[in-house]
């Protein structure tokens, strides 16, 4: 499935800019960046359900907002991109 | 149900690949290229001068993903994999069927049997593209030649004979294989089949095919725990992948054959896509290998549906499937080997 995860992490403080950092490194593990705090990721189950916990594991509830979405598929069919974009699907051939 | 994973192919020489958490980088003079979650690969496919770390390297290992090296023009150079894996008793059961007086004769007869059904198809599908009953003629008569051989099949009583049909099968079918290319100029000429090295386009992309197709089909005997050099109807031989290329001769007309003549027949290969070399050898060059790869990874993507499963399924995952179904046979569970044969 293809899930969009998109994050607003607090950077007021070190510790805010340090789960900065770590919610993207999780998030590249999973998929790829599409914009700044928004990452699309094709998982299945149990990689979603990784993806999930190691995110909630690092989010503060307080002060961090997270937010998933399952998208609706074929994703060509229901996203429409405009302006840049240097998304690479990865089930597609990968040659470089 | 095994999901087909990607493949990550580097041909760009001079490449790094690198361990970055669970993603593999790829830098390029040291900018990055592409960053991909591991969970997306399967395999790693490397030609000629690419450099993997060894973090990464131990990564692939622990997780069973293969790593192999092809030289530029895909000779097999080297293969990583991880501690053995896979059921003991399968390879035991592996084993004792090549020493049955029987049983290795049997498998082989079940991968000539697909083999010739779908250089068969091949032909006939060719004959019904043709153009005109001219050009159609001779491939009707591979066909029909290719049909008596599958009758005699049954009959052949030793492993010698099976491969001596296997052997004439080839034969009358490389001699049909030039009317299967369309278009008039003679673009391509294929003269029979040649290779290390290859004298034509037509044999150098074939080759090339056939080597990413090996690398599959070991790929998938060792994903369900098979010894990929303990073969049937190829004699063993030390470091020579026997029931790799057993597996793979069923799928060879599909996912080698019928896809060399789609991209030459399209157009879509010319003769810029290939290096003369001094000495007559001819070779894919970059441009080429990247189409070529491009269009391999994308026939896996075709849906099918298996004739034996009855199940609808990438072409891709066919190997593994074949692999899984010749294991249930070794262990006994199948009374014979069903290859798989294409619509």
């Amino acid at each position: 499935m293809q899930v969009l995860v998109t994050y607003d992490v607090s950077t007021e403080t070190p510790a805010g800019r340090r789960r900065l950092q770590k919610v993207a490194q999780a998030c590249k593990n999973f998929g790829q960046r599409v914009q700044k705090s928004v990452f699309e990721c094709t998982v299945d189950e149990m990689h979603f359900e990784r993806l999930v916990r190691a995110l909630t594991a690092i989010i503060h509830r307080e002060e961090d907002s997270l937010r998933i979405y399952r998208l609706m598929e074929p994703v060509e069919k229901y996203v429409q991109v405009y302006g840049w974009d240097k998304k690479v699907d990865f089930e597609r051939p990968l040659v470089v | 149900m095994k999901t087909l994973l990607n493949t990550l192919y580097v041909q760009t020489q001079g490449a790094l690949l690198r361990l970055d958490h669970d993603t593999l980088k790829v830098e390029v003079e040291g900018r990055p290229r592409l960053q991909v979650p591991l969970h997306h690969l399967g395999s790693l496919v490397l030609f000629g001068e690419v450099c993997v770390t060894p973090a990464l390297l131990a990564r692939c290992a622990a997780d069973g993903r293969t790593v192999a090296w092809l030289s530029l023009h895909g000779r097999f150079q080297a293969r990583v994999e991880g501690p053995v894996s896979g059921n003991v008793l399968l390879r035991r059961a592996q084993h004792e069927a090549l020493d049955d007086p029987h049983r290795p004769r049997e498998i082989a007869r079940h991968l000539v049997a697909g083999k010739l059904r779908n250089l068969r198809t091949v032909l006939l599908r060719g004959a019904r593209e043709a153009e005109g009953p001219e050009a159609a003629a001779p491939l009707s008569q591979a066909a029909r030649h290719l049909a008596e051989l599958l009758r005699e099949l049954p009959q052949a009583s030793h492993l010698e004979e099976i491969r001596g049909l296997e052997g004439d099968a080839s034969r009358r079918y490389f001699a049909a294989f030039p009317h299967l290319l369309l278009g008039e100029g003679e673009v391509f000429t294929f003269r029979g089949r040649n290779r290390r090295p290859p004298l034509d386009p037509v044999n150098a992309l074939l080759s090339f095919l056939y080597t990413l197709l090996l690398h599959d089909c070991v790929g998938a005997l060792e994903g369900v725990g098979l010894d990929p050099q303990v073969g049937f109807l190829h004699a063993l031989r030390p470091g020579r992948p026997a029931l790799g290329l057993d597996l793979m001769e069923e799928l060879r007309p599909i996912l080698g054959d019928r896809l060399a003549l789609t991209l030459l027949n399209r157009r879509q290969l010319t003769e810029k896509d290939f290096d003369r070399r001094p000495g007559g050898a001819v070779l894919l060059n970059e441009a080429g290998r990247k189409k070529v790869l491009v269009a391999y990874q994308e026939r896996k993507q075709q849906e099918i549906t298996h004739p034996f499963l009855e199940q609808k399924l990438p072409l891709g995952l066919v190997p593994h499937l074949q692999a899984r179904l010749l294991a249930r046979h070794l262990r006994g569970e199948l009374s014979a080997y069903p290859p798989y044969l294409h619509h």
